[in-house]
């Protein structure tokens, strides 16, 4: 579980183009990573692909930074 | 009415990347039609097409990369790739980069396709068949519809004038060229960005043609002698992907900023067959009616017209209806003018075909030659007039017209004044 943190950010930084630094636990994807409404869904499915699990659309639209990701993510697989 | 010009040209074909190298690849008689080498051909009876060549298979190749990033690149089918990489060398051509709001509202874009990203929704399907509907991916609609060639260049270069796009199947780019040729006469814009991009090249798009019995299927193995228009052998078209975009603008417009101005667009033909939803209406009075009404509203004579850029698909049917229908409405100056077939080198890019076959025209209007005709060895009865076969023809072109003609009997002319 200890590389979740590191596989969103990879996935974040592939996903948005993001530069590598910017993509801090605080980063929110629209405000600080430059993405729009579409990449926002394009990542939670990423999300969904990597960690095999399945992110309900109400908890995805909650899902706002890297650390909400990396959270959900650790509450939510087994 | 205002006057519409040529200020700039793109283009990205069978034959490589940019006007210039197309230019000197077709008229040196050379063909892009090669076995297909991306995608399982093994079941199909077509296994030959007109790929665009990437950088690493030759100089003259296309580099993605140098188009868009490879973020960009995943959200969008090919079809766009290629539009906006004959946009960008169209617009720098032409030097038209405004950053004056009014000049940007002044500018439009037209670029259609025949059927957009064919590819996309074939691989989309089969994703969700396999995973899901949560697995379609939200750029699948962005990335396949046809308009967002015309949608992408308005936001790269900040276009804010008529956003259009055409979509009638391969008669697509002449329609762009003609009907934004149209928006500036009428005043809606003083600049538009018109043509048509196409990416067909997918088991689907192969096993759909075929289907329709459409393309050549006896050369697999000879691929450079597969498009051979008017010929006796012909047996149906050659596939082929990639882009043609040219800069159409205001005459006064482009003089006035001292803009280099290739052509003009003089006259503008369109009709209907009413016939088949796939097949040329047999006596070609559908070809007949666009080449007349592209002569009636330029006010040329049928007898200045020197050069015609066929649609000439090299299927058994079309051909022949095309060179009769130039016989009918030309007369005795048929047998003087001079006509070819550049789908004999570049195969058939469907709604990308006319706007680089328009491309092609003015290129042989500005370089006084014919691109010749390849693989036209013995013409089929009736194909008397001149199809300048196998080697590009000098010969001086005042007036040249180049036709396109589309599934569902939708056929476009448009003529060309070589610039004084």
């Amino acid at each position: 579980m200890t590389d979740v943190a590191e596989r969103v950010k990879k996935i974040v930084v592939e996903h948005l183009g993001a530069d590598e630094a910017k993509v801090t636990e605080n980063a929110s994807f629209i405000d600080d990573l430059g993405a729009d409404s579409l990449d926002t869904v394009e990542l939670v499915m990423a999300f969904e692909e990597e960690f095999g699990c399945e992110i309900p659309d109400d908890a995805a639209e909650k899902i706002l930074t890297v650390k909400d990701a990396i959270d959900y993510i650790k509450e939510h697989s087994a | 009415m205002r006057r519409v010009v040529v200020t700039g040209m793109g283009m990205i074909t069978p034959l490589g990347c940019g006007v210039d190298v197309n230019w000197d690849r077709l008229t040196r008689g050379e063909s892009g039609i090669r076995a297909i080498d991306r995608f399982d051909v093994s079941d199909l009876p077509a296994r030959i097409a007109g790929q665009v060549p990437m950088r690493s298979e030759a100089p003259w190749g296309l580099d993605p990369d140098e188009v868009v990033d490879s973020k960009e690149r995943r959200r969008m089918d090919d079809f766009i790739l290629y539009g906006l990489a004959a946009a960008h060398e169209a617009i720098l051509d032409a030097g038209w980069t405004p950053t004056d709001e009014e000049e940007q509202e002044r500018t439009g874009v037209i670029i259609g396709s025949g059927i957009g990203g064919l590819n996309t929704i074939a691989e989309t399907s089969i994703q969700l068949e396999k995973s899901g509907p949560r697995r379609v991916s939200p750029f699948f609609i962005p990335a396949a519809l046809i308009n967002l060639v015309s949608g992408h260049v308005s936001i790269r270069y900040g276009f804010k004038g008529p956003n259009h796009a055409v979509v009638t199947a391969c008669s697509t780019g002449a329609h762009a060229i003609g009907d934004g040729a149209r928006l500036i006469a009428f005043g809606d814009a003083d600049v538009m960005v018109a043509g048509g991009a196409e990416a067909p090249l997918c088991r689907l798009g192969m096993a759909g043609f075929a289907s329709a019995r459409a393309l050549s299927t006896h050369f697999n193995d000879t691929p450079t002698e597969a498009s051979r228009p008017w010929d006796k052998d012909r047996d149906g078209f050659v596939m082929s992907e990639g882009a043609g975009v040219v800069i159409l603008e205001e005459l006064e417009h482009a003089k006035k900023r001292g803009a280099k101005i290739y052509a003009e667009v003089l006259g503008y033909g369109l009709s209907g067959d009413a016939n088949h939803i796939t097949a040329p209406s047999p006596d070609g009075a559908g070809a007949c009616r666009a080449m007349t009404g592209a002569l009636r509203n330029s006010r040329v004579n049928a007898d200045q017209v020197d050069y015609i850029n066929a649609h000439g698909t090299s299927t058994p049917a079309g051909d022949e209806v095309e060179v009769k229908a130039v016989k009918r409405l030309f007369g005795d100056h048929a047998m003087k003018l001079s006509m070819s077939s550049t789908k004999s080198a570049v195969g058939h890019l469907l709604g990308a075909a006319g706007a680089v076959e328009a491309i092609y025209t003015i290129q042989a209007m500005r370089n006084s030659l014919i691109p010749p005709t390849l693989n036209l060895h013995e013409p089929s009865e009736g194909c008397d007039i001149d199809l300048t076969p196998l080697k590009a023809r000098e010969r001086e072109i005042h007036y040249a017209m180049s036709n396109s003609f589309g599934f569902g009997g939708t056929n476009a002319s448009v003529l060309f004044k070589r610039a004084p």
